[in-house]
């Protein structure tokens, strides 16, 4: 966002402008978890150029997420600042999913105490068997739930004290070694 | 909003989007008052998941009504008799005989009716993800994913309650008692239905292996399955118990005092 022309571009949006729209949006990070952007999160999809101006492309993470009309407004105030006529799209499919977190996002979570999903939602047929398949029911729900190790000793001896936590699309963990209670960010 | 002039699928969203909001508005009665802080927490994300999945219903529904319909015209301004959700979720969170008093709910009953309600749409959501409407597949798939965790609580929940207790026990299974006749609805043919099968679910179909659900959880849960007989409900087709227009009262009284306010 240190970006900011002096000239008000062209109405239809060139590769240039496209770059420097991306390069600000870069700079977007999630209200809820601030030391992730937007795309770490998956949460900005695509930035485009429309007949009638640019689009920017974004996809809900829960479908109550309170932070998507923040998120729209900061996608906004960017476009405002940069001075480039555009609007914002929320497109639900493909539906967003954990896998698209990068690992650098993962250890950025990690290192701001909350412990990354464990395993991936879709793919290999194995994994869909995990935890995200309740439908496979296992006596006893830890039996179906993977180890998840604590962001801030490392430990796997932990336990899940509630399914929500903080937000729709965290858990409530406590490890066992450490002590230290810990907000797990749920596969999706 | 005549049904006449709606076609099916408006219909059949209506149906969805009205099953989501009025269970999420239930469950957001637990907000400030839940038996725990976990549950408290929990009941609220749970509820929030709701209400967004209604909400990508009712705007989908009114950009095909078209004209002046919006998302908020849907949910605030139709009154009970054009409400298309199934009767169990609009009940209180009591027994049969019980007052609406905040200290008379019962979280019994709450998890029960969670786990017989996510049970179902875990099965619904994954029909529709192929649905022929790709607007509606992609609120499925997204959906989907919320309902296995609202699945998973309620089961922990109710196993937990089940084989817990002996308090515990007979009140969860008091709840079951009084809630199991209300899911003879999920099963009756009809207009929602009909519309159902053309939006690429046909719910009765989905009966075996929600009764396989049911009856694995309550085995370990200790509990008796109870029988499903007696009056069958039809909240689907608008006919509804006396509960909803209390809970659509509470719901719609701000937006039709102050129409289009803004905050």
């Amino acid at each position: 966002m240190n970006a900011a022309p002096t000239a008000a571009p062209a109405a239809a949006p060139d590769a240039d402008t496209l770059s420097l729209v991306w390069a600000a949006l870069d700079s977007l990070s999630d209200p809820e978890i601030p030391v992730i952007t937007l795309r770490e999160m998956g949460i900005l999809r695509d930035v485009r150029a429309a007949a009638d101006g640019l689009e920017v492309v974004i996809t809900p993470t829960y479908s109550g997420c309170p932070a998507m009309g923040q998120i729209e407004d900061d996608v906004r105030e960017v476009l405002r600042r940069l001075r480039v006529p555009g609007r914002v799209v929320t497109q639900l499919a493909p539906a967003w999913t954990t896998d698209w977190m990068t690992d650098a996002a993962k250890d950025k979570l990690r290192a701001y105490g909350i412990a990354p999903p464990q395993g991936r939602c879709a793919g290999d047929a194995a994994s869909q068997q995990d935890a995200t398949n309740v439908l496979r029911f296992v006596r006893g729900a830890a039996a179906a739930t993977p180890a998840v190790p604590c962001p801030h000793c490392g430990s796997s001896h932990t336990v899940e004290s509630s399914h929500f936590g903080s937000t729709a699309c965290k858990a409530l963990y406590k490890c066992l070694d450490c002590q230290e209670p810990f907000d797990y960010f749920k596969p999706y | 909003m005549s049904a006449a002039v709606q076609d099916a699928s408006v219909d059949y969203l209506l149906h969805l989007a009205d099953n989501a909001v009025v269970l999420g508005q239930r469950n957001s009665e637990w907000c400030g008052h839940g038996p725990i802080i976990e549950e408290d927490i929990a009941m609220a994300n749970i509820s929030l998941d709701l209400i967004g999945q209604a909400r990508l219903l009712y705007q989908l529904a009114a950009q095909r009504i078209g004209g002046d319909a919006t998302e908020d015209s849907l949910a605030y301004f139709r009154g009970d008799t054009e409400f298309r959700n199934y009767t169990l979720l609009e009940l209180p969170h009591t027994g049969p005989l019980v007052g609406y008093a905040k200290t008379d709910m019962d979280y019994g009953t709450t998890i029960a009716r969670n786990f017989l309600y996510s049970a179902l749409m875990v099965l619904v959501w994954e029909a529709l993800q192929q649905s022929p409407d790709a607007e509606l597949a992609a609120i499925a798939a997204k959906s989907l994913k919320e309902t296995r965790y609202h699945l998973r609580h309620s089961r922990d929940w109710l196993v937990r309650l089940g084989d817990g207790t002996d308090d515990s026990h007979a009140r969860v299974q008091a709840a079951l008692d009084h809630l199991m006749p209300y899911t003879q609805e999920f099963w009756t043919d009809g207009a929602t239905e009909a519309a159902a099968v053309e939006a690429g679910v046909d719910v009765k179909t989905l009966r075996a292996q929600w009764d396989a659900m049911v009856d694995d959880t309550l085995a370990e849960a200790t509990l008796q399955r109870p029988s499903a007989v007696g009056y069958v409900t039809q909240g689907k087709n608008g006919l509804h118990s006396e509960h909803l227009g209390y809970l659509l009262t509470e719901m719609q009284s701000l937006a039709r005092a102050h129409p289009g306010a803004q905050w």
